[in-house]
């Protein structure tokens, strides 16, 4: 899988069963403040990321990653570098 | 001008709040008089200690003293110098020959706190384009570690054997890999899948860290702890450890079998840019290490009272962080940081002192009240803890 969009919307369906508030998700959507996931909903999230996409998101690149567009991003690179 | 302290507002908020509703701070105590291992005087008040990892007792062991003294006389005060310079006396050898004869292993290094350790040791053999896979729950001393350093890092669910696994195969080919465990993982007692964790980190071509500061002297039949008991202490590469809990006095040490290890000494900067312990406390620690490996009594003795305690406030009702004693800690959960703190003042109120520990140092946001037995708690001393803990527990609600 390498097609933006698609990375896109498989992390959309993964963000809903932790989106507690209901809150409507975009590209602009930021983990923290928005979703105000804690440290073991992050992981919880990331680890089913992480299994869908058999990539690795060390906690280096999450520091990095604050919206949801910048996690697609991320996968994008990630998964292009395995094909 | 920012105010740099602003970020600090919402815990003085919070701590206000606590504070603003009368209760003893919890975070201030004053021990006033130390009488043994197991009572201090606080607030003018005989209190029984339930909350100092002081597990083995040694703090008042006779030969332990003594031989503190002798080297406050022969030696003075301070070494005041780098090991790596002028801070490497004959105790400093001496401590870490007893430890290579405590965990039969071929080198020791000894640093001035055990959080040094992890933080030196960590952050100096994990390079950038290495991998630390380690467990959500970790010490902070492991976090900070990673953070001093700059390898990849890598959490996993705690104690989930699969997700470890998982993540090691999905590490580029090639990269260096240290998993980072621990023995007994300190807020709530439990211990770790060892024997199948560091098989799965072998399997991948990892190198395996353990850090067992809550298990020495205690837990496996020389002491060793968690890795020994599981039988695995063999395929462990690296075993982090503190003076500072069943030893008795402070200090931290790596102990390996690593034939490069000794280069350490020279790379490891938490290590060469401190002064040395105090020559006291070396020879504390090495005669404390030293009659550790002959107490299979006393942890015989101190497995006794971790399980009556867990019963006994099991019975009581209170919800406990272990669904079996695993370790000498005992962690009694609390529904909130209120009731938490009402209930560990009228713990001290009855004369008994516990840990108070609450997020983000407890996992999963809870806040407990954590007790670490001792092997010098009399069976007599355990029954008055649980009696105190009935009282507590009706006066504050916690229990029925």
């Amino acid at each position: 899988m390498s097609d933006r969009a698609e990375i896109y919307a498989k992390t959309a369906e993964l963000i809903e069963p932790f989106n507690k508030k209901g809150v409507a998700v975009t590209e602009r959507t930021r983990f923290a403040q928005d979703l105000e996931w804690d440290s073991l909903t992050v992981l919880d999230f990331v680890a089913n990321i992480e299994d869908e996409f058999d990539v690795i998101i060390t906690m280096n690149m999450q520091a990095e990653i604050e919206t949801v567009g910048q996690l697609v991003d991320a996968l994008t690179r990630l998964t292009a570098k395995g094909n | 001008m920012t105010d740099l302290f602003s970020k600090f507002d919402p815990l003085i908020e919070q701590r206000a709040a606590l504070l603003g509703t009368g209760v003893t701070d919890p975070f201030n105590l004053v021990m006033e008089k130390v009488e043994s291992p197991t009572v201090a005087i606080c607030n003018g008040r005989r209190t029984i200690l339930l909350g100092t990892y002081n597990y083995m007792g040694m703090t008042f062991d006779p030969d332990v003293v003594a031989a503190g003294k002798k080297a406050l006389d022969e030696f003075g005060s301070g070494t005041t110098g780098s090991r790596v310079l002028n801070g490497t006396y004959g105790g400093h050898k001496a401590v870490e020959q007893a430890l290579k004869d405590f965990y039969a292993m071929d080198h020791a290094m000894v640093f001035s706190t055990g959080y040094q350790a992890n933080l030196g040791i960590i952050s100096t053999i994990a390079g950038k384009e290495d991998y630390i896979v380690l467990d959500i729950d970790s010490h902070a001393s492991i976090y900070d570690g990673c953070a001093m350093g700059n390898a990849q890092i890598v959490p996993f669910r705690h104690n989930d054997i699969e997700a470890l696994e998982k993540r090691l195969k999905r590490i580029p080919e090639g990269a260096g890999k240290l998993v980072v465990l621990e023995g007994v993982y300190s807020m709530m007692g439990d211990i770790a899948p060892l024997k199948e964790m560091v098989a799965v980190s072998k399997a991948n071509g990892a190198m395996v860290l353990v850090d067992e500061a809550h298990s020495m002297g205690f837990i496996g039949e020389h002491g060793r702890g968690v890795a020994e008991a599981q039988g695995v202490i063999d395929d462990v590469d690296f075993i982090i450890g503190t003076f500072s809990k069943s030893v008795g006095t402070v200090g931290g040490f790596c102990v390996s079998n690593h034939p490069k290890f000794e280069i350490l000494r020279l790379v490891c900067r938490p290590y060469v840019f401190t002064a040395s312990l105090p020559p006291s406390v070396v020879a504390t620690a090495a005669t404390s290490i030293r009659k550790l490996m002959d107490s299979a009594d006393k942890r015989a003795h101190l497995w006794e009272n971790s399980k009556r305690l867990h019963a006994g406030l099991r019975q009581l009702g209170f919800t406990l962080g272990t669904e079996e004693p695993q370790s000498a800690i005992i962690a009694v959960i609390m529904p909130d940081l209120e009731k938490g703190a009402a209930m560990w003042e009228a713990l001290l109120n009855e004369g008994l002192y516990v840990n108070l520990a609450r997020p983000p140092a407890t996992p999963a946001g809870v806040t407990l009240l954590r007790c670490s037995l001792c092997a010098l708690h009399s069976e007599e001393q355990v029954g008055e803890i649980l009696t105190m803990f009935a009282a507590a527990g009706r006066a504050t609600g916690c229990i029925s």
